[in-house]
């Protein structure tokens, strides 16, 4: 079972190292990572897909918790919140496949950002269903290359993850 | 307007502000600033001859005291060679801070000379741990570093200083409070938890006491004893929580395991309650876990939320401090008699006591760790790991925390004899004893010369197998006595002669009848090292024991 983690963090070198190596030092397996700052420049915030039971979760979890620089670790349950992930999908493009591709981009509300004599740049949003959906639609024209940023996660409505109050 | 000071001055001022008296160290390029700065200082400046060594000896000061150790070592081969040491100190929750000498921070990186990325290397076993670019961040980050090795789980913390922030001038400030977002101990327990361990404690026929390490790590030994008392239940120990509860004790069941005492691990195997105190259910104290304590609910406190349903399932968790706890739990429990377990216990005690065979030509291991209870109850035990560790662990009868300094988790031959160094430096008016193998004692013997340098008087009693002993008894029972690679037999070696060499005091033992007169004649000493070389029975096992994998009441001999 895959679990979405928001891991609060402090924004120091060498803490992505940390956490990764947590993950490969007991034998978690990440499916995605994603880590960006936070509105608080001292803050930053990990995405964290982890394959697992429920007694791996809760490991993960209390390890997690155990790093001097995590703050905070919250399990995000996918019906309550907001996933998105952004992919870059560069395709094969003859040209009279040319307005089938750019119908399929728009059927699934994506861009394409870049154009050249062969080739086309496409830039989609969304959930992990999403992008998997486009990926197979595409692949009859040949992916030549694909870039994912992982998984962004948000809790729906007014809850926040925020530095607990000392 | 604070001070001018370099980096290295700054360093030295924060340990001295930490209340740090003893550092164990060895000089190298990285650290030549600060070594500098530690001449003019009045911090004891213990010179051991190994970079290991200064982590073990930094490791025994903090278990002999419950205070924070210190160990210096420069970059690269200096700061790898602390590894060991800080590893072991990681697995046994001992609070160390360890400084390491780095190269420039414009060099780092670049394989520079005697460069080692330290704090990389040392992620998976420090608590926490700091690589120091700006000077200004010295004061913080040393307060930090003893505040975290210190508090909730103890442990080791590294702090990895460029050698050009040592020598950066700045204005010295003394930090704030410690304010760490993320790093936050639970020391009380939750109240409803407390109190429903006390029903369970209350409902229970067959209470046993299970304590670890961590009852020693919180000074909660006395409420430990209470709640025994209290309820009654006896207890058992873990061998890092041995002296957690007294051996003389009636309650006492000795040490749990592997190479436990079988009424322990029979008392666990048909308890019905398990009160798991500062402990985190390893494989030697547990054995095969799918049958270890398997009509019994489990009560677990620690301090550590991630050690709670690691290995077993818990019943009643409960996370904090184990003396806050204890003292809370004890508002809430009441006695109730229960003869028939009490007797059954009884029972099993008599039938089953730890036992040897003894005669008056064998030199037998058992006998000396006994004689040396007997002449030296209070002294401060060191152990190496194998058979000298069980056999200690089995017939010193512990009475009070701190008294035995082992290495549990890692299994680090050669920590005994560096640890009892840093025990003997912490307190010097005590009776410091290593009991030593013979293999392990050889592993950091060149700390004799530290010893003797520093008037040291630890004394070392190598029980000599001329074997690898414990790696010789599991191939002789569980691989047809093919003794592959264990046998020591140095002809011509003699640790007396060594000793002497050293400028120590060597005295040889083949008798048991020689025993007793060489344990006062090593008493008698204190400015220097002495070791006795007990010329023991070759092939003596340590029994009974659990073969790996077996449940724990699958015990043997």
């Amino acid at each position: 079972m895959k679990h979405t983690l928001a891991v609060l963090v402090e924004n120091k070198p060498g803490v992505l190292a940390r956490v990764a190596g947590l993950f490969s030092r007991r034998g978690y397996n990440i499916d995605s990572l994603a880590v960006g700052i936070t509105d608080n420049e001292n803050l930053s915030r990990m995405t964290i897909v982890v394959e697992g039971d429920e007694h791996v979760l809760e490991q993960v979890t209390k390890q997690l918790n155990k790093l001097i620089e995590v703050i905070k670790v919250s399990d995000l349950q996918p019906e309550e919140s907001v996933e998105r992930e952004l992919a870059l999908i560069k395709v094969n493009v003859d040209p009279e496949k040319r307005a089938e591709i750019m119908m399929i981009t728009d059927i699934f509300r994506a861009r394409i950002v870049d154009v050249s004599t062969r080739t086309m740049i496409i830039e989609v949003t969304g959930d992990e269903d999403k992008i998997n959906a486009l990926t197979t639609l595409l692949r009859q024209y040949g992916i030549k290359e694909m870039a994912r940023t992982g998984k962004i996660a948000m809790i729906r409505g007014s809850k926040v993850i925020k530095r607990e109050k000392g | 307007m604070g001070d001018i000071v370099n980096g290295a001055e700054a360093l030295i001022r924060s340990l001295e502000s930490e209340g740090v008296e003893v550092i164990f160290g060895i000089p190298g390029g990285a650290v030549l600033p600060l070594y500098d700065e530690l001449f003019d200082s009045d911090i004891v400046q213990i010179l051991t001859r190994h970079e290991q060594a200064a982590a073990h000896a930094a490791d025994g000061f903090a278990r002999a005291t419950g205070k924070v150790g210190v160990c210096i070592a420069t970059s690269g081969p200096g700061a790898t060679n602390l590894v060991t040491g800080i590893a072991n100190a990681y697995m046994d929750s001992s609070p160390i801070v360890a400084i390491t000498g780095q190269v420039t921070v414009n060099m780092i990186g670049n394989d520079a000379f005697q460069e080692a990325d330290i704090t990389g290397i040392t992620m998976p076993i420090t608590k926490h741990n700091y690589l120091i670019k700006n000077p200004r961040d010295i004061p913080r980050v040393v307060k930090e570093a003893f505040h975290i090795a210190s508090t909730g789980r103890r442990g080791p913390v590294l702090i990895d200083l460029p050698k050009d922030v040592q020598t950066e001038e700045f204005e010295y400030h003394n930090p704030g409070k410690v304010n760490l977002l993320g790093y936050r101990p639970t020391l009380k327990g939750h109240p409803r938890q407390i109190k429903r361990a006390a029903d369970l404690i209350v409902k229970s026929e067959r209470p046993v006491i299970f304590a670890g390490g961590g009852v020693i790590a919180s000074s909660a030994h006395e409420e430990l004893r209470q709640l025994a008392e209290l309820i009654p239940a006896p207890v058992t120990m873990t061998l890092m929580g041995l002296g957690a509860f007294p051996a003389s004790h009636p309650l006492s069941l000795g040490m749990i395991g592997m190479h436990g005492t079988k009424y322990a691990n029979y008392a666990v195997t048909e308890s019905d309650l398990l009160i798991a105190v500062g402990v985190r259910f390893d494989d030697r104290a547990t054995g095969k876990l799918e049958s270890f304590a398997p009509e019994a609910k489990i009560i677990h406190i620690d301090i550590d939320p991630a050690e709670i349903g690691k290995n077993v399932r818990v019943d009643v968790p409960i996370v904090g401090d184990a003396k806050l706890v204890l003292k809370e739990l004890l508002k809430y429990v009441k006695y109730r008699a229960r003869k028939e377990w009490q007797d059954k216990i009884e029972r099993w005690k008599r039938k089953y006591p730890l036992s040897y065979s003894k005669d008056d030509k064998t030199l037998r291991p058992q006998y000396i760790v006994e004689k040396v209870n007997e002449l030296v109850p209070d002294a401060v035990i060191a152990t190496e790991v194998g058979q000298n560790q069980m056999w200690t662990a089995q017939y010193f009868k512990f009475e009070k925390p701190r008294k035995l300094i082992t290495s549990g988790g890692l299994g680090t031959m050669g920590f005994g004899f560096p640890a009892s160094i840093g025990a003997k430096v912490a307190l010097p008016d005590e009776t410091v004893i290593d009991i030593a193998g013979d293999g392990s004692f050889l592993m950091n013997i060149q700390e004799l010369a530290t010893a003797v340098d520093f008037e040291i008087g630890v004394k070392v009693f190598v029980l000599n197998n001329q074997f690898l002993g414990m790696v010789r008894q599991w191939q002789e029972l569980f691989f047809n006595r093919r003794y592959s690679n264990v046998c020591l037999r140095c002809r011509r070696m003699e640790f007396t002669k060594i000793a002497e060499a050293f400028g120590g005091k060597g005295i040889e033992v083949t008798k048991p009848g020689e025993v007793e007169d060489a344990i006062k004649q090593a008493l008698e000493i204190d400015d220097r090292p002495v070791v006795v070389d007990f010329k023991i029975a070759r092939e003596e096992n340590v029994f009974p024991m659990v073969p790996a994998g077996a449940a724990i009441n699958e015990i043997i001999g």
